[in-house]
């Protein structure tokens, strides 16, 4: 069988998982910590789509259409609160914004 | 009868009226109700006299009015009961009472407070009615604390001054441990008989009790105790001296003439109990002859012209109390009408020369006021004669009587007689060393007296009745039991006469002649602060109660018990500021954080660490 | 036997395409650059889909990932008009050693993901079946049409929050707006 392609497809979408990850870590421009979210978000889509296709099931695809949709929300959301913030603060620099330290 | 009820709610209005239209009223309306309301409730009390004496002599009444409260078997009602043990108290309250309403309303005049005064006072009042017509202990309980809330205020009554307050507190405090006896005794007998109806205990005591069982004598203690306190008996009698820092007619009404006499009442009024604890009894007459002869020598060292009195009042108490421990019980009730007149009288007058003296309230300070002060003068002559009980005056007859009474007891009898003169002696010298000291001697002030209608005829018409009451019968014969039958011998009689006029004479060697100086401890310094200070007592309280009490909570100011909940806190407030360091604020620390936690739970769940 | 020859390289060649593209994204200066190492991510995501079967989700991810996402990213980008300043910005916003501790962690998270899922107990044989989007379309409009629904609710939720927080505020509530932000 062909199970090797679902096995790399998931080891692909661990390493987009953490690569997304560094890329939200490093990142302090609020735009591209967003675009480093939407590797991570993708990453678990593959996941999604590799087990659904190592079953044969429709289930996999579904939960990627959650996981788009969740997508798109949030850089919809997302991406007006950079707006907003860049119009008070004239700064995407998340390092700048903490204001909520205890 | 049936206007009963309107003797305590007369005051009870009053005490509405004056609190409710407070600073809305005249002085000549609050002067108006308060001393009307008492005066109407006087009234009332003759009408129910009438009624009671004209329906025949041996008999009660008793009214319900409303149910209070119900608690299992127990039922409590506003029940008033009238027979001539209350009858005769309500003669003393409503009619001393009135007298010295009328006086207190031209002694207070000048007062910020008038209405004030006048509320507390008619609330006194109809506590002390409330307390002696209650039909069941509850709602007695209910009158004594109420005259103990009233007396605390009127103690208080100047507290601009902090010992006031202070005084007004220990008068609460002390009086309070004696209620509390008396509340646990109040339990113990509903437990044993399961009424707290006067008449019923009255009827049930004899059968259910067995004579000197521990039951009786623990009940009848515990009442005790609460009649103690509230009468300033040894050992809860130090609040009554410092008591004085009251306005003097309320002296003459709380702490001379009703609420202290409510310990005798309450003994008098269950005496069915008292009787089945013959040890008590015997407790009682002792604790009353070791306050009459304590008090007294200690009123011979006051200086203060009311601590005199309020020693003396003690003292009288003191042998109202010894009276009730010989089972003279009807010349108890006696000797606190008669009493209540003369102490009354004295305190009034007492508080004229404070009044003409302006505010100087020390007897050295006095001296040769008998000229400028007619009226006081020759009341206080009477007053001093009644207290020392010179024969024909009301006095002699009620202390003769209990002196008489103790003779025939069995036993320590003639021993307590033998107290009893004792204390007639020293009563005689600390009495006319008073009278001496303030009105004899040497002028050492210009007295201004005060005059008008509310000064001298409430003095002159008590000390009528001081003179004449000793004819007077008070119908508690039919309630309480009869002394012991029986004559002592002569001599006993002549020497309880000969005993006072004894103690006059060497109180005017003394005091005016100024002879036999070591009667007054001259060279005995301390002997003398010893006396000064009531034999110690409360320095006594003070070791033994305060000092401890106090030491303990210095050792324990940081209140170990808490410590716990302290360590907690302190607990909190370092991992609050040690994770307020990691809330700071950075989002890619957060992320970081988070992206730790993962690998933390993933590798537990892996079971890698 | 040339097909699976040739499913081979294509399915290993977009696995590196997209770890390449991937890297190069998160570490560019210049947003539009990174903007299109993730178009051409997605792409070659796209194309892994294909070939794992799921036909629909791969043309679904170039029309909403390479499609609408990136326009939206692409107008934040010209809204913020920051131009050559930004670049500048990042290029001081990055430090080499700031790269350290994320990779680190990140390795750490990856070598944890590989151990869990090679480590497993052996599963019943699998292989790429592909699932149409007739079947997809069946089991959403049956047993899930609980999930369209959640996911209208929550696209429309999306844009309402998304209109209302970045709308341009009247003068006197933005400067309201403002304080809150600055001292609240």
């Amino acid at each position: 069988m062909d199970s090797q392609y679902i096995d790399h497809a998931m080891v692909l979408a661990g390493i987009l998982f953490c690569l997304g990850l560094v890329g939200v870590m490093v990142r302090r421009n609020l735009l591209f910590m967003m675009i480093s979210i939407e590797v991570m978000l993708n990453a678990a889509g593959l996941a999604f789509i590799a087990a659904g296709s190592a079953w044969g099931q429709p289930e996999g695809q579904i939960m990627f259409l959650a996981v788009i949709t969740l997508g798109a929300a949030e850089v919809a959301v997302g991406l007006g609160l950079t707006l907003l913030l860049f119009r008070h603060h004239n700064s995407v620099n998340v390092d700048q914004l903490n204001q909520l330290r205890g | 009868m049936q206007q009963l009820w309107l003797i305590p709610c007369l005051p009870l209005v009053g005490f509405l009226l004056l609190v409710l239209g407070h600073g809305r009223c005249s002085r000549s309306v609050a002067r108006l109700v308060g001393v009307g309301s008492v005066a109407m409730a006087g009234l009332v009390t003759l009408w129910v006299a009438l009624d009671f004496y004209s329906a025949g002599a041996a008999q009660s009444y008793q009214v319900q009015l409303w149910p209070w409260f119900n608690a299992g078997t127990l039922e409590v009602s506003f029940g008033l009961y009238l027979d001539g043990l209350s009858l005769s108290m309500l003669f003393v309250i409503t009619g001393v009472g009135s007298l010295i309403h009328w006086y207190a309303s031209g002694y207070m005049w000048q007062d910020p407070d008038y209405q004030r005064f006048f509320a507390y006072m008619n609330l006194f009042v109809a506590a002390m009615l409330t307390l002696v017509l209650a039909d069941n202990l509850v709602l007695l309980f209910l009158g004594w604390e109420g005259v103990g809330l009233c007396s605390f205020l009127l103690i208080g009554f100047w507290h601009q001054d902090p010992a006031n307050g202070y005084a007004a507190r220990k008068a609460f405090v002390v009086t309070r441990v004696g209620d509390t006896a008396f509340a646990i005794g109040l339990f113990l007998l509903f437990r044993e008989l399961g009424t707290l109806d006067l008449p019923t205990i009255m009827a049930l005591a004899p059968e259910q009790f067995v004579m000197g069982a521990n039951r009786p004598t623990l009940i009848a203690a515990l009442l005790l105790a609460g009649a103690v306190g509230k009468s300033a008996q040894l050992p809860l009698h130090t609040w009554l001296p410092d008591a004085m820092a009251g306005p003097t007619p309320v002296s003459a009404l709380i702490h001379a003439a009703t609420m202290v006499t409510a310990g005798v009442y309450l003994i008098a009024r269950t005496h069915e109990v008292f009787l089945q604890a013959p040890d008590v009894l015997l407790v009682v007459a002792f604790i009353g002859l070791f306050t009459l002869l304590i008090s007294g020598f200690t009123a011979l060292n006051q200086t203060d012209i009311k601590r005199v009195l309020a020693y003396s009042t003690m003292s009288q108490i003191g042998y109202m109390f010894f009276a009730l421990g010989v089972g003279a019980w009807n010349e108890s009730v006696f000797h606190l009408m008669t009493h209540a007149l003369f102490k009354a009288l004295l305190f009034m007058t007492a508080g004229s020369i404070i009044l003409a003296m302006h505010h100087e309230q020390d007897i050295r300070s006095m001296g040769g006021l008998r000229r400028q002060l007619p009226v006081p003068f020759w009341c206080f002559v009477i007053g001093s004669a009644c207290l020392v009980a010179l024969p024909p005056t009301s006095g002699f007859f009620s202390k003769e009587a209990i002196l008489i009474a103790s003779w025939q007891l069995p036993g320590y009898g003639p021993w307590l007689w033998l107290g009893g003169v004792l204390g007639a002696f020293i009563t005689a010298m600390y009495s006319f060393r008073l009278l001496f000291m303030v009105f004899f001697g040497p002028q050492k002030a210009h007295p201004h007296e005060p005059k008008g209608w509310q000064f001298h005829p409430p003095l002159m018409i008590l000390g009528a009745l001081s003179l004449v009451a000793g004819w007077f019968v008070l119908p508690t014969a039919t309630v309480l039991p009869a002394s012991p039958a029986g004559h002592p011998p002569t001599w006993t009689i002549v020497v309880a006469i000969a005993m006072p006029l004894l103690g006059i004479g060497i109180a005017y060697k003394v005091y005016v002649r100024h002879q036999w100086q070591g009667l007054r401890f001259v060279q005995w310094q301390k002997l003398r602060q010893f006396l000064f200070q009531g034999w110690g007592f409360d320095g006594m309280y003070k070791r033994l109660l305060l000092t401890p009490f106090t030491t303990l909570a210095q050792v324990n100011r940081n209140d170990m018990i808490d410590g716990l909940p302290k360590l907690l806190i302190q607990l909190s407030r370092f991992l609050h500021g040690l994770f307020s360091q990691l809330q700071n604020g950075q989002l890619r620390f957060y992320i970081a954080t988070l992206a730790s936690a993962a690998i933390i739970v993933l590798a537990l769940a892996l079971k890698v660490l | 036997m040339i097909w699976a020859y040739l499913y081979n390289i294509v399915f290993y060649a977009s696995c590196g395409v997209t770890v390449l593209a991937t890297i190069l994204m998160i570490s560019r200066h210049n947003a539009v650059h990174a903007l299109l190492y993730l178009i051409i991510s997605s792409l070659s995501l796209a194309i892994i889909f294909y070939l794992l079967g799921a036909a629909f989700a791969a043309a679904l991810e170039v029309i909403v990932y390479a499609g609408a996402v990136m326009i939206l990213f692409v107008f934040v980008v010209m809204m913020l008009n920051q131009g050559q300043r930004s670049v500048v910005h990042e290029a001081a916003w990055l430090p080499a050693s700031g790269w350290i501790l994320p990779s680190v962690l990140a390795a750490i998270l990856l070598s944890l993901l590989l151990i869990g899922m090679y480590s497993d107990q052996p599963l019943p044989p699998y292989g790429v079946h592909g699932v149409a989007v007739k079947e997809v379309g069946i089991a959403l409009f049956g047993p899930y049409v609980l999930v369209v629904e959640l996911a209208s609710f929550l696209l429309l939720s999306g844009l309402i929050g998304a209109f209302h927080i970045a709308r341009k505020m009247p003068s006197h509530m933005s400067s309201n707006t403002l304080e809150e932000v600055d001292h609240g």
